[in-house]
């Protein structure tokens, strides 16, 4: 019974995700087209929100590239469920998303090129995991990670000696760099500290499931958002890289600790249909529709 | 002033020649949907394209789509990044003739030669904006290549196909490294005022 809901809830959220956009969206990119000052820059903003209300008004997804499926999970300890078959079912889920809606299956085999035709494949969604103690509930947020922003990736393993300076470089740099191709003004993720593997996967997260208008708890680390934001919007990129005054909606950041010698800093782009969508599912079945994690 | 145009295809040389960039164009007819896959096929197998694309708008996209019988009805209709596709474009517009090469992110230094040499531009369109664009495509016409899936060449009935931007034109002009400069001159002062702020 509980499986199902699992499986239910994970094909749900990957077709909402796809066709409604998280409030704090809508509502950064409302800003944007009330700021923006360039032309084209501002019609492009024009067409972007009435993309939006037309995939409500159609029923439609919001964009072609429905992704690659990501889910973010955070388990209480006390669900009553084996982490093992929780995956299987997030699986079946998105394969029965894939097929029943039917959506554009992107997954492929990266030599042979081989499409699964499911969206499923070699660890494939990917399933993050993270554990909660005391609780009895499960949340899963939905990803559908657009190919455009994901393909602007980029992490530079920094020695200290480059200090923070340094940091700051690579990541407005790397704005530059991503120009045009990833659909901006969307989020900017970035992550500092850890391993090679951590480093981009708080990127990643920083991207891909922080509301927008949230800081980082730690202060200082909340005012390089807001430094960088900044910065990353003076390049004048602009919506779709032709040029404006709204590069990016947000920028976040996350960071770990990391070894005396190393400094790495990760960049991931999500575009301005930045979706996402979650639930938390109670330990008997109810299930409520979630923007953010953890929030009471 | 940027002027906006609203155009038929086949698109003609001189048509395509007095595009300027900046100008905005919605068009109407037959357009051709390609990609990676599609031109990995012609230009790496030498495959000739069972269909001529002398004259139309080459899209970049792999639609979302439901097949009926031997039909296919849309679901979902929008536009992938081109920068992949520099390799394959010069040709596409040289020996192939395409007229429009319509993506987001735009090509590269070959591609512009290539629409300045024989009349044919790059048109913008708003990345993600699939659900408004899908309402103007009118009809899946035909589907050739269907074994690459859902990159296929796919031919469609549009109608005010827009706004698209022209971002690079027959005249040397492209938007992207316009603000690739702009954005190259004004990193050193972005720089320096963040160096202030540690």
């Amino acid at each position: 019974m509980l499986s199902r809901v699992i499986e239910d809830t994970a094909r749900n959220l990957y077709i909402r995700a796809l066709k409604v956009l998280p409030p704090d969206v809508k509502q950064a990119l409302d800003k944007a087209y009330e700021v923006e000052t360039e032309s084209p820059g501002k019609e492009i903003l024009g067409t972007m929100l009435k993309n939006i209300k037309v995939a409500e008004k159609t029923d439609n997804i919001l964009c072609q590239d429905t992704g690659t499926p990501i889910y973010f999970l955070r388990i209480g300890t006390k669900f009553p469920l084996e982490m093992t078959e929780i995956m299987e079912r997030i699986r079946t889920g998105c394969q029965r998303a894939t097929i029943e809606h039917p959506l554009r299956p992107n997954v492929v085999h990266p030599i042979t090129r081989t499409n699964t035709h499911t969206n499923v494949g070699t660890l494939i969604p990917i399933i993050y995991l993270d554990f909660v103690s005391k609780i009895d509930y499960l949340e899963m947020m939905m990803v559908p990670k657009g190919s455009g922003s994901e393909n602007q990736s980029f992490l530079k393993m920094l020695v200290p000696a480059e200090r923070l300076s340094g940091i700051k470089k690579f990541v407005i740099e790397s704005v530059i760099k991503a120009g045009a191709n990833p659909c901006p003004p969307g989020v900017i993720g970035v992550g500092i500290g850890g391993t090679f593997e951590l480093c981009a996967m708080l990127a990643t997260r920083a991207s891909m499931i922080r509301q927008i208008g949230s800081s980082h708890p730690e202060e200082k680390i909340a005012a390089l958002e807001s430094q960088l934001l900044v910065a990353a919007n003076q390049t004048g990129i602009g919506p779709m890289g032709l040029g404006g005054n709204v590069t990016a909606l947000a920028l976040h950041i996350e960071m770990a600790d990391t070894h005396i010698t190393q400094m790495p800093v990760a960049v991931n782009f999500q575009c301005w249909v930045a979706r996402r969508a979650g639930a938390r599912i109670y330990s008997k079945g109810k299930i409520e529709y979630i923007w953010d994690f953890g929030r009471e | 002033m940027p002027k906006e145009y609203h155009l038929t295809t086949p698109l003609s040389e001189d048509s395509v020649r007095r595009l300027s960039s900046r100008d905005v164009v919605y068009l109407t007819g037959r357009i051709y949907g390609i990609r990676d896959a599609t031109q990995r096929r012609i230009f790496g197998e030498n495959i000739e394209p069972p269909v001529s694309f002398t004259g139309y708008p080459c899209l970049h996209t792999a639609p979302n789509v439901k097949k009926v019988g031997s039909k296919y009805i849309k679901l979902c209709i929008g536009t992938t990044t081109s920068t992949r596709m520099e390799k394959y474009s010069p040709q596409l517009i040289t020996k192939y003739g395409a007229r429009a090469i319509i993506g987001k992110g735009g090509l590269l230094k070959e591609s512009l030669k290539a629409m300045h040499e024989y009349g044919a531009v790059y048109l913008a369109i708003v990345g993600g904006a699939a659900a408004l664009q899908t309402t103007q495509i009118e009809e899946i016409e035909a589907v050739y290549w269907e074994d690459l899936f859902p990159e296929c060449i796919w031919q469609f009935r549009v109608k005010n196909f827009g706004p698209l931007i022209v971002a690079m034109s027959s005249h040397n002009e492209s938007i992207y490294s316009e603000i690739r400069d702009r954005a190259h001159q004004r990193l050193p002062k972005i720089l320096t005022d963040l160096t202030f702020k540690n």
